[in-house]
């Protein structure tokens, strides 16, 4: 198997899915045309992430990331959350192929989008906190295509 | 299922007991090199003719036109890159081919293009299908080769092969086809179809992997890639690898000893899985369904990414594949795919069951036990799928 007991765990039996209807941060990542989206629905009550949710169109490291992702920040203040790395969601899924690290990239970008989200809802310029969100798939080069057919 | 349900046939066959008992005397006793004078060697060289003979019979060649090779993409190789070489000196530096070819042919294109060579990517339509009109259009005073595939390896479509071999020999242009996904699935005459080179591989056709075979007509001569011994006419050096090419051989002949019944066998398997699967809702057959081969499903699933379809039915003892980018590694979906004019996000969502002769009606069942449910679970985490 190409990916760890964990990343599989995360994948088969995600966390956290779903909408949050009374989210006050969300946050989407990513395109169709990479072939992954992540989208973040953050509930922050008191500077605290008192729920989250998430959905992804992606691969299984793409639903493994955000999965993990969500049970990392939940719970957390806000503070905490955004010091998530995607260095930190990797390290949680006892590692991911080179080619997959983009979807802990993405999970990264996706958190902090939901809360730049919130920020901008309570009338904050994020940008101090979250810092300038890239909006491209620049991680998504694998440059593999070793045909199996 | 308590068994794999293999439905990767596209990709590799497992090597059948038939094969596999014609070759394991020439990987124990019967070692000699076939181009020594003394018995042993002689005993090898003579099983290598006559698994020459049983390819030429399958395609209605001549034994010395089979040239045994190391692989489909060898083969497809030496057409394309000896052709043009030989072509060039003639002042002819361009080649014809199609979007949608595998990498094997593109690739080697796209090689010589950066040696100077102009190469056409022909369209292909909606339905995955070549035009030969437009191949006729295609075709200019200084073309080389027209190269177009027997038949597409990620949608099965077949193309119009012996319409395409009239235009070319018509108007003095070799034509090679890849037939790699078309041998053993459909009857081939590279004389009636006016075939010029024909690439094929023993692998999806339960011969071992790492071997294969160019058929070059008589008076065709693309020049040898590589340089060396004497072996398959001074035309392809190195020592034979006998036991795979009885295994070829071998192949090829059970590929075609049962067809007709094979034939009707997977086509009614392939169309309970095309039929089956078209009922959940929002999906769609990729290529077009009538010039389809028996071994053939591609599905889209709109709203999901290939892969995670993929872990699912592994998780439940299914082997498939996928035209997603997530499977390769790289950045964009199939070629094939968006080739026939799918989105990408479309092509990101599809799945390839490619069936062979040992499987059942019981892993058609499986198949499409499971695969409603998983659709259904990865569209709910989906931020894209609307019902």
């Amino acid at each position: 198997m190409m990916y760890s007991a964990k990343v599989m765990d995360h994948f088969a039996n995600p966390r956290n899915t779903g909408v949050l209807p009374d989210a006050n941060g969300v946050g989407e990542v990513g395109n169709q045309q990479c072939g992954d989206i992540m989208k973040i629905y953050l509930k922050i009550e008191n500077d605290q992430i008192a729920d989250v949710r998430f959905q992804t169109f992606g691969c299984g490291a793409a639903i493994a990331t955000s999965s993990m992702a969500t049970e990392l920040i939940k719970g957390k203040p806000l503070s905490e959350a955004l010091k998530l790395t995607n260095g930190a969601v990797m390290e949680a899924l006892d590692g991911l192929p080179p080619v997959k690290v983009h979807c802990s990239v993405l999970a990264e970008q996706a958190i902090k989008a939901a809360i730049a989200d919130y920020y901008t809802r309570q009338g904050i310029d994020p940008t101090p906190f979250v810092g300038e969100l890239s909006e491209d798939c620049h991680d998504c080069h694998g440059g593999c295509d070793d045909g199996c057919c | 299922m308590d068994h794999l349900v293999y439905l990767d046939n596209s990709a590799t066959t497992r090597v059948s007991e038939p094969v596999l008992r014609a070759m394991l005397p020439f990987l124990t006793e019967q070692y000699g090199n076939p181009s020594s004078i003394y018995t042993l060697g002689q005993q090898a060289k003579a099983a290598i003719e006559e698994a020459r003979e049983k390819v030429a019979k399958a395609i209605n060649a001549k034994p010395r036109e089979i040239f045994f090779t190391s692989c489909g993409t060898e083969s497809d190789n030496w057409a394309i890159r000896g052709t043009a070489r030989r072509m060039a000196a003639k002042g002819k530096k361009h080649l014809v081919t199609s979007a949608f070819e595998h990498h094997a042919v593109l690739h080697a294109c796209k090689a010589l293009e950066r040696e100077g060579f102009e190469v056409t990517y022909l369209p292909v339509s909606a339905d995955g299908l070549v035009d030969p009109a437009a191949v006729a259009a295609a075709i200019r005073p200084d073309t080389a080769l027209v190269t177009i595939m027997y038949a597409n390896n990620e949608i099965g479509t077949i193309q119009p092969i012996g319409e395409i071999g009239k235009i070319c020999r018509e108007k003095g242009v070799w034509f090679h086809t890849d037939a790699v996904q078309a041998l053993g699935n459909v009857r081939i005459d590279v004389a009636a179809e006016q075939i010029d080179m024909l690439s094929l591989s023993g692998h999806k056709i339960h011969a071992p992997k790492g071997v294969g075979a160019l058929y070059i007509r008589q008076g065709v001569l693309p020049e040898s890639l590589m340089e060396g011994g004497g072996q398959e006419s001074r035309r392809r050096p190195g020592t034979e690898n006998t036991a795979s090419i009885v295994g070829l051989g071998q192949a090829v002949e059970d590929a075609y000893a049962d067809f007709d019944e094979k034939i009707a066998r997977m086509a009614a398997l392939r169309d309970r899985l095309i039929d089956g699967l078209l009922k959940i809702p929002d999906t769609r057959l990729n290529g077009s369904r009538e010039r389809r081969l028996c071994t053939n499903v591609n599905i889209s699933f709109k709203g999901i990414e290939g892969e995670g379809i993929l872990l699912w039915l592994d998780m439940n003892g299914v082997a498939a594949s996928s035209g997603s980018a997530c499977t390769s590694g790289s950045l964009d979906p199939s070629h094939v795919l968006l080739a026939i004019g799918l989105d990408h996000g479309t092509a990101h969502g599809s799945l390839r069951l490619s069936l062979g002769r040992y499987n059942t009606d019981a892993d058609v069942d499986h198949v499409l036990a499971v695969l409603p449910g998983i659709i259904a679970r990865l569209r709910e985490l989906s931020p894209v799928y609307q019902a």
